[in-house]
């Protein structure tokens, strides 16, 4: 042995080789990794891109396009006309509309849904579970049927109506008012608020308020320092949740409403189904779905993801 | 003093918390029962009691319109649901135990029509169809119509995002130490897929899966705007029917419709504990 194979040099590089090796097979190996996870997704990758990102462009494209006079779409002549009718009376006042309806829901679902969704969150396991099923129960039934449980209630002679005349209140007429139309939305969405408001109570750590206590401090102050600003994101997430689905609501109003209360649900709707104006109906629908994707990035940022 | 009135207003607190949770009990199933309870009045206005008959039911079994409705409906829900919980429980797998190209478009993608308004998916749903079918017959003269499969398409569009965001949850709360020890005892990957992944992964498929039977049964919107004349699903039947008018016979479907979606939610519940059960073990093992 020669001195120079002593080298140091000389002992690192067939190591060194071998290491440059290893990384060859393990840029090989995380490239077949990496093409197997694209196989894998392609086949819904491929389905939502045709029958999703493609329908959602069309829809774009026809929000420019012109209503001919026979009531059919020609795709030329670009315009923002259809944009422009978002800002006249009519479409102004369903909107505003809406988005008072939506407003109205998401308090009355929050006054309702907070002491609940408190009460549950301070019990014993086994009374927690039973309540929180028996929210759950509501949300996975039937919507259109729901609806139409407060029609028949509601309906002239009904059982409501029926109860505050024997009461001595007089015949209830509320079918097909605004009442009727929150009373209904309130209805449906009622565990969206209760579910992430309960999430958020749940985890608050009692010993704060324990210690607020031990500082003189009343129930209420207790309350309204400590319990509720770290409840926070459970109420901002429930009244998204809320909110986003009642403005886009459609089978509430018709069923409740009787077509008088017109929302945005249904005015996307007639636009399509009876007075076929095409684009205004796909910029309503486009817009609309800008509000829902932007209160929705809200909704992540304030940290909704883990509720 | 103030010692008292403060136990005062906490024993008022209390009660009021009490009452509210009766209320909204109350608030919550009040109308479902008093709807199965109206379905079985023998009076002609449908929000009257008029004594016990099950007339509506045996109408309904005479109903041609309204079994044909509910075939559609069945059959358009398991169809879709079958389709979307492959699809997406593939999306879920490449999503959480994989990099690739494309990977954060997917993932938006596969959000967006959970976040998306219904009537903007039936008027996306409309145009689409409506634009290739034109196409269609421009090219090759086909001439398609809207009806079952049309259905059936928009259903999977929306339930693969569905089905794939609840097996993520499943994947993510998951050991992928098991899937590495199977690996390196020289399992192939469809042998370690079918004997560790997929038992695991179970639970979340299952529950993907009676969500999206739910949501299926439950649409009106999309539906309405896809559907042909010569298939209609059952809640879109029914929707027709309730802008007309209420009729004892609607009650009478209704409760079916609600037995229907009682029978899932016992399902879901039971698929929830098994996920619940599974993630208690897992700590200790």
């Amino acid at each position: 042995m020669s001195a120079e194979s002593l080298d140091p040099l000389d002992v690192v590089d067939p190591a060194h080789e071998h290491h440059h090796l290893g990384e060859q097979v393990e840029r090989r190996l995380r490239k077949s990794e990496r093409r197997r996870g694209l196989l894998l997704a392609l086949p819904a990758f491929a389905y939502m891109v045709l029958f999703f990102a493609v329908p959602l462009v069309i829809v774009l494209v026809y929000s420019f396009a012109t209503r001919t006079s026979s009531g059919s779409v020609a795709l030329s002549g670009w315009n923002l006309d259809s944009y422009r009718k978002l800002g006249e009376p009519i479409v102004r006042n369903v909107v505003f509309r809406s988005a008072w309806l939506a407003a109205i829901t998401t308090v009355a679902c929050l006054v309702i849904g907070y002491p609940f969704a408190y009460f549950t969150a301070t019990r014993r396991p086994l009374v927690r579970n039973l309540l929180l099923v028996s929210v759950m129960i509501p949300f996975w039934t039937n919507f259109l049927v729901r609806n139409y449980a407060w029609r028949l209630l509601l309906s002239t002679g009904g059982p409501i109506s029926s109860a505050t005349e024997a009461i001595g209140l007089g015949e209830t007429d509320l079918l097909f008012t605004r009442t009727a139309v929150v009373l209904g939305l309130t209805y449906s969405f009622l565990p969206f608020m209760i579910l992430p408001l309960y999430a958020s109570i749940e985890r608050i750590d009692w010993r704060l308020v324990e210690a607020s206590r031990d500082l003189y401090s009343n129930g209420w102050k207790s309350f309204t320092k400590i319990v509720f600003p770290l409840s926070l994101p459970g109420v901002i997430a429930g009244s998204i949740l809320v909110f986003v689905p009642s403005l886009g609501a459609y089978v509430t109003p018709e069923i409740l409403g009787g077509g008088r209360e017109t929302m945005l649900g249904s005015y996307i709707v007639t636009q399509f189904l009876t007075a076929r104006n095409w684009p205004v109906g796909a910029s309503v629908s486009f817009v609309l779905m800008a509000v829902m994707l932007s209160a929705t990035i809200v909704y992540f940022r304030s940290g909704g993801k883990n509720l | 003093m103030s010692e008292a009135s403060s136990a005062q207003a906490r024993g008022l607190a209390k009660w009021g918390l009490n009452l509210n949770v009766v209320l909204v009990l109350v608030f919550l199933y009040a109308p479902i029962v008093l709807l199965t309870i109206y379905s079985f009045s023998g009076a002609r206005n449908p929000g009257q009691w008029g004594g016990f008959t099950l007339d509506w039911y045996r109408a309904l079994g005479d109903d041609t319109r309204v079994q044909d409705a509910i075939w559609v409906s069945v059959k358009v829900a398991l169809v879709s649901t079958v389709v979307s919980v492959v699809l997406g429980t593939m999306a879920a797998l490449a999503l959480e135990r994989f990099t690739f190209r494309g990977k954060k478009v997917f993932d938006a993608l596969l959000y967006l029509p959970i976040i998306i308004p219904d009537v903007t998916m039936a008027v996306m749903m409309l145009l689409f169809f409506t634009q290739a079918f034109d196409l269609l017959d421009d090219w090759f003269g086909l001439r398609i119509a809207k009806g079952f499969a049309t259905i059936v398409v928009s259903h999977i569009a929306f339930n693969i995002a569905f089905v794939s965001v609840v097996v993520r949850a499943r994947i993510a709360g998951m050991d992928a130490t098991l899937e590495q020890a199977a690996a390196d005892l020289y399992a192939t990957r469809w042998r370690a897929f079918v004997h560790v992944t997929l038992p695991q992964i179970m639970p979340g498929v299952l529950g993907g899966a009676l969500l999206a039977l739910t949501l299926s049964l439950d649409d009106v919107v999309v539906t309405q705007f896809v559907a042909g004349p010569g298939s209609t699903t059952l809640p879109v039947y029914v929707f027709s029917l309730i802008r007309k008018g209420v009729t004892p016979l609607i009650n009478a479907v209704s409760v079916v419709m609600l037995a229907a979606s009682l029978v899932l939610v016992i399902g879901s519940l039971f698929a929830q504990r098994a996920n619940e059960g599974r993630r208690r073990r897992e700590p200790a093992a």
